[in-house]
């Protein structure tokens, strides 16, 4: 039985139409995350799931409940905000058991889940601490802690890392997948903009554009099969390079894409040449931007050092399983 | 009237010209005077910039300092110095005007008479005693002072508070609020003037002026002499004061409200909280610290009470506050080391709530 149905649904904002015909049934115990450019609906379709905003049309269920016209307390899911949204005069311990405190749960009771909460995310030092006297890890920290003793169905996570730093970004994310894990039955809808942290934490992806979801599946189908040019570009880093005019008809396509790391580069002879515009060193591989006349230059990727500098003379040939193929509307063309 | 308003705008224009001149001309002096150029030494040019950068803002600060020494720490040794002294000021007495406010708190809580009401004889002199409970309308002016102080800052911040709330949530919250806002713009003296006719009384019978005795009569009642009832008069006056400062209040408040992020709002739906508790649970916490600022600002307005109560009854009918209180003493019954005693007692009342006021001031810069 899924856990949380979402069934034709439209919201607008008077003549604004931001969810079009949303249809999605995520699985009970899934870690499914939204993505999508700024403006295309995520975080208003979370928003919608968690009861903050109401719905125009359709129907969202949990569990099999139609959760429609029911309070965001009573849907049984708990949000974390992409600013923490920590009460700010309440200590640790205080910001966790309120949520319980007023469900009238006994102080007893209250005492044992927040400690037992505290426990699991490292914070049994700090129970007593202000949300300002605490690092922006030990926050976010704290905005899971408070969500996890409601002990919900459903966990939303509403962009909850893009306020912290890349190391501790990348931290989080570990944390946040060992939560996971701790927690089987738990659903997860997780929303970002940032396709690394959809490719590396979802079972499945929901790619939002415009309001209109796009492709819904697992990290490698998307990155391997995308249904659109819109995924095939978003997906992935860097992103995919899409060539069109002479060179996408040699392949009777309107456009081809191919990604970074699926380009062969030799010194001469290959499908395409031209010259190296800019070549970046990561150390483990780096990226060499060419420029064969396609209009935008197009990214290479290659393991290791490049040795190659502005105004070389370079070749690369594509994969051609790894090719993809694009007809006008921008639909993908069987192999 | 034209030839005034033509005077007052020379006025501030020679004031404006004069010290434009003043910051000018005492620069380019100071910039001329310790000049460097690229004949000197080295140390010298060093010591001149040094000098300069010390001096400098001293220059722009005098003027400021030289206004605050005559008109702001002079006039409080010299009320002080006053305050020592008899009615016109000539002979030092001692401590005797806050005698004659205070009285003598040994004879606070005696009685004069034993309980049948007979004089009690002192023993030494063999005269009725004679007890100095300090002067009545003094603590009657203290006593109202004090109620002042809990009514109005406590009414004026709450009505802010919720205008400020109730306001967000309705389209023609704007205009309600410039509304709210505006008697703020009004002098106080302004307002007594308008709110005599809101209290204004006529005889029974004849066709009422005054709104509230108007409102009365059409609802069947009798016309009162509002600001002769005692207690009632007080508070009547109190109102005028938290009309006016309502709209202080809610300006800040209505800033301080949109400060609280929406999210932690929604956090507390989230968790369940309805919309009492989070007005109280989670909003007023988050705005505490602007809500005592506001009530201490106010706080201190209500402790400098005047124009109302000169201009609506001038402290008759239990009315009098320290302020007109010593106004009196010291324009109308010429006696100025009464008036001074009166005038010290009001500064050491408000120097706490200041100082506390401008440290939290400070604290709250400081956080943002």
């Amino acid at each position: 039985m899924s856990s949380l149905k979402i069934t034709n649904v439209n919201k607008s904002y008077g003549n604004v139409h931001i969810l079009k015909d949303i249809n999605l049934d995520i699985q009970s115990g899934e870690f499914v995350v939204f993505v999508g450019p700024s403006g295309c609906g995520k975080s208003t379709l979370l928003r919608c799931i968690s009861g903050l905003e109401t719905i125009s049309s359709g129907t969202i269920s949990i569990d099999g409940r139609v959760v429609n016209d029911v309070a965001p307390s009573k849907r049984g899911i708990a949000m974390v905000f992409q600013s923490y949204a920590l009460y700010p005069h309440m200590n640790v311990y205080r910001n966790m058991a309120y949520g319980l405190k007023l469900m009238g749960m006994p102080k007893a009771q209250i005492k044992q889940k927040v400690e037992a909460a505290a426990e699991k995310l490292q914070l049994t030092n700090y129970l007593h601490r202000l949300p300002k006297a605490l690092s922006g890890g030990q926050r976010q920290r704290v905005a899971i802690g408070r969500a996890i003793v409601r002990d919900p169905k459903v966990f939303l996570f509403d962009e909850p890392l893009s306020n912290l730093d890349a190391a501790l970004r990348v931290q989080m994310r570990i944390e946040i997948s060992q939560l996971k894990d701790q927690l089987p039955n738990t659903t997860m809808v997780y929303v970002t903009h940032d396709q690394v942290e959809a490719m590396t934490m979802a079972d499945r992806i929901v790619v939002l554009k415009d309001g209109v979801v796009q492709q819904v599946g697992s990290p490698m189908e998307l990155y391997e099969k995308p249904q659109s040019m819109f995924v095939a570009g978003f997906i992935g880093s860097p992103k995919m390079n899409f060539l069109n005019a002479a060179f996408a008809d040699k392949f009777g396509a309107n456009v081809v894409g191919i990604r970074a790391e699926h380009l062969e580069v030799t010194p001469t002879g290959g499908a395409w040449s031209g010259k190296v515009i800019y070549s970046e060193n990561l150390g483990s591989d780096s990226y060499i931007y060419l420029d064969v006349g396609a209009g935008e230059p197009i990214i290479v990727r290659q393991s290791g050092k490049a040795s190659y500098h502005a105004g070389d003379t370079l070749s690369v040939t594509p994969r051609l399983e790894e090719l993809h193929r694009f007809d006008a509307s921008g639909n993908p063309m069987p192999h | 009237m034209l030839d005034q308003a033509l005077y007052a705008i020379q006025i501030v224009a020679i004031a404006v010209l004069g010290f434009i001149a003043y910051y000018w001309g005492a620069n380019w002096v100071l910039d001329r005077s310790l000049a460097t150029n690229a004949t000197m030494s080295h140390e010298t040019i060093a010591r001149r910039d040094r000098r300069r950068t010390r001096i400098r803002p001293w220059i722009f600060l005098a003027p400021a300092l030289l206004l605050l020494a005559v008109y702001l720490v002079y006039p409080v040794f010299e009320t002080l110095r006053l305050s020592l002294y008899d009615r016109l000021g000539q002979n030092f007495v001692g401590l005797s005007n806050y005698q004659w406010a205070f009285g003598n708190p040994a004879d606070w809580f005696r009685s004069a008479t034993d309980a049948t009401g007979a004089p009690i004889i002192d023993a030494a002199t063999g005269l009725p005693i004679v007890l100095n409970q300090g002067d009545p309308t003094f603590w009657r002016s203290t006593l109202n002072n004090v109620a002042w102080l809990i009514i109005v800052p406590s009414l004026a911040t709450a009505f802010g508070l919720v205008i400020a709330v109730l306001a967000d949530r309705v389209w023609w919250g704007g205009i309600a609020k410039t509304l709210v806002f505006m008697p703020m713009a009004i002098s106080f003296v302004g307002a007594a003037v308008i709110w005599r006719f809101v209290y204004a009384y006529r005889a029974a019978g004849t066709d009422q002026i005054g709104l509230l005795n108007a409102l009365v009569v059409a609802f069947g009642g009798e016309p009162q002499v509002w600001l002769g009832i005692p207690w009632l008069n007080s508070l009547l006056l109190m109102i005028i004061l938290v009309w006016i400062q309502t709209g202080f209040a809610m300006v800040i408040l209505s800033a301080a409200l949109r400060g609280i992020p929406q999210e932690t709002l929604e956090a507390a739906r989230i968790d369940g909280a309805n919309e009492r508790q989070i007005f109280f649970g989670i909003m007023i916490p988050q705005i505490a610290g602007t809500i005592l600022v506001v009530w201490t600002t106010i706080t201190i307005i209500v402790l400098k009470v005047f124009d109302i109560v000169y201009a609506m009854t001038n402290g008759e009918n239990g009315t009098q506050v320290l302020a007109n209180l010593m106004y009196r003493w010291t324009f109308i019954s010429g006696d100025s080391g009464r008036g001074s005693a009166i005038a010290i007692v009001i500064m050491l009342a408000v120097l706490p709530i200041m100082i506390w006021n401008i440290r939290r001031a400070r604290a709250a810069e400081g956080a943002l």
